[in-house]
């Protein structure tokens, strides 16, 4: 086994806010090796940022450990900082700053020679689509321009191990898309990636591993694939008379089935609804059985489960709700 | 269309340690970047000296102050110290600024030293402050100001020094108001003109009441001001510049002293 590129031990991080002691983090173990992509997903005030700010060295654990590229956080700060990169949800570009020039002043504040910089800086600028406007002031730019920028700055020293906290948080779908091309391109280059979101189809898309995150906890941490694959895809049968779907259910096979059929009412027509691990070819099959016992299915829908269904199975609150509910008491306002 | 490859990290690093010096240089830099980029904001913080300068010192009668001086080679000292305070005693906003956006972090996460993100913002101040002094100094000097550069310099190096002071200290007063800017600016106009008239910029105290003459020695700018008068005059009273050079070396101790705690105490 590889050494692990983050290591935590019973992470935790409390805070007091008036007078009440908020747990943002509880007792976090995690392990991630070198060359991994790693999704932190959860709704807002989950932990996902405290966490990240622990492992970058900008909160100090209220207990446990952690070791970022073979440093603990704690005792050795310039050690880790000097290995990571590290893009925050602000924006990391000074806004009365130009672009260029914090390009270049961070790769000085990492030791990089100024040909190196400016060369690494011609690089990522053309790669981020970012010509037209690194030399102006950070400030004239668009929301989308600066996130880009911010995340060149975290890249310009070519770091082993890259954070992004929400990058694509506020960006249009089509730069959206763009950075995850980025942030892909680069995992494949060998940079181990951990990142936050909850954007589902964002960690879905892009990454190997999910962590899910939930009141300070972890409870889940897999392949989005297994995640989901535990669910089953839903498929809906209709049919013409709630007789008939119930004839169904007598005929269809419920084997393999991870919620077993149920007789319900879609968009106001009688319908058979199943979870099955490998519903396309089972939707296939019910078709044809009950076509074959005279039972006409009138409509039929597919559905692959979401990351969003993985976290309403793990919570029982959609990760929406569960953003909205608990934004009165986001712990990630408290450690910013 | 681009193309992601072009991003990819090769896998040398770039990355390796830095010293203390080259850390303070590289916040320096960053600060000088935007004074370089345009250097007029320097003219920003100075227009009520100015103002001071030209609709109040030709108010003052020639042969009233000590030593027999002009009027304006009295007032011009203070208005030097005046726009130094300005100056300095407001750049913490600017850190107000990088805090609330973002870019302050991004620096904490950045492998520099904390004392250097205090220590390289201060010394810049240096910079404005001496544009500003030479700006001072050209417009007056064609008229009843007599330029003694030796001393002018010598007092400007001695205002280097309470400049990276003041600096620091509004630099504390940015991280402990932090996200507060109503709360930095409340202190820092609150401490200005007091500092400033006590100081005896605008008129002497030495005939003001006891109370307001014991309150003007408590303030170390006034010890700065009174060094920078003889020095400007031409004069070397020993005690006099010695007070000044104390007075803004204790004012920097203690700036940089609580400022790097408290750059310190981000994390």
């Amino acid at each position: 086994m590889t050494t692990p590129i983050i290591e935590t031990q019973s992470l935790t991080k409390t805070f007091r806010v008036k007078k009440k002691t908020v747990e943002a983090v509880r007792s976090l173990d995690l392990r991630v090796e070198p060359g991994e992509l790693v999704a932190f997903l959860g709704p807002n005030g989950a932990g996902k940022s405290t966490t990240l700010r622990m492992l970058t060295t900008l909160l100090p654990p209220t207990s446990g450990t952690a070791r970022v590229a073979g440093y603990d956080v704690g005792r050795h700060q310039a050690e880790v900082r000097r290995h990571i990169g590290y893009v925050g949800q602000g924006n990391g570009a000074g806004h009365l700053q130009r672009g260029r020039d914090e390009l270049l002043n961070q790769g000085r504040a990492y030791g990089m020679t100024a040909a190196d910089t400016r060369a690494r800086a011609d690089v990522l600028i053309d790669g981020l689509d970012l010509g037209g406007v690194v030399d102006r002031t950070v400030s004239t730019l668009s929301g989308g321009q600066r996130r880009r920028l911010d995340i060149t700055l975290g890249m310009i020293h070519a770091p082993e191990l890259l954070f992004l906290d929400e990058p694509s948080t506020g960006l249009d779908p089509q730069n959206r898309a763009h950075l995850q091309e980025q942030i892909v391109g680069l995992h494949r280059a060998g940079t181990t990636i951990v990142l936050t979101t909850h954007y589902l189809d964002e960690a879905d898309a892009m990454a190997q591993r999910v962590v899910v995150v939930d009141h300070g906890a972890i409870i889940a941490d897999d392949t989005s694939e297994h995640l989901k694959g535990g669910l089953g895809v839903r498929v809906t049968l209709g049919f013409a008379t709630a007789a008939d779907a119930e004839a169904a259910r007598g005929q269809v096979d419920a084997a393999g089935s991870t919620e077993a059929p149920v007789v319900t009412v879609q968009d106001g027509a009688p319908a058979l609804v199943v979870r099955h691990r490998d519903g396309t070819t089972w939707a296939a099959d019910a078709v044809r059985r009950l076509e074959a016992a005279g039972l006409v299915v009138t409509g039929l829908e597919v559905v692959r489960p979401t990351l969003d269904d993985v976290f309403l199975s793990l919570t029982g609150r959609s990760l929406r709700e569960a953003g909205a509910t608990d934004a009165g008491a986001t712990t990630e306002e408290v450690a910013a | 269309m681009t193309t992601t490859t072009t991003t990819a990290a090769p896998r040398a690093s770039y990355t390796r340690p830095t010293g203390v010096v080259a850390d303070v240089v590289t916040v320096f830099t960053r600060e000088m970047r935007p004074l370089a980029r345009d250097p007029f904001q320097v003219v920003f913080s100075m227009i009520q000296p100015l103002f001071f300068l030209a609709l109040f010192a030709p108010l003052l009668p020639d042969g009233a102050f000590p030593g027999g001086v002009s009027a304006l080679q009295w007032f011009v000292p203070g208005i030097v110290a005046m726009s130094c305070l300005m100056g300095t005693s407001m750049v913490g906003s600017n850190l107000l600024l990088e805090m609330q956006t973002g870019s302050h972090e991004r620096l904490l996460v950045a492998p520099v030293r904390r004392s250097a993100l205090l220590l390289g913002r201060a010394a810049k101040e240096i910079v404005p402050m001496l544009a500003q002094s030479a700006i001072i100094i050209a417009a007056v000097t064609p008229f009843s100001f007599e330029l003694h550069l030796p001393g002018v310099l010598v007092g400007l190096a001695i205002m280097a020094v309470f400049a990276v002071g003041m600096a620091s200290l509004s630099y504390v007063l940015a991280l402990a108001a932090e996200g507060r800017d109503w709360m930095f600016w409340a202190v820092q106009q609150t401490f200005l003109f007091p500092v400033l008239l006590l100081a005896g910029m605008l008129l002497p105290v030495d005939d003001g009441p006891a109370w307001l003459r014991t309150l003007s020695a408590l303030n170390p700018l006034t010890y700065v001001v009174d060094a920078e008068r003889a020095l400007f005059a031409g004069t070397w009273p020993a005690g006099t510049i010695l007070a000044g050079v104390a007075a803004a070396a204790g004012v920097a101790l203690v700036g940089l002293g609580v400022g790097i705690r408290a750059m310190r105490r981000q994390d």
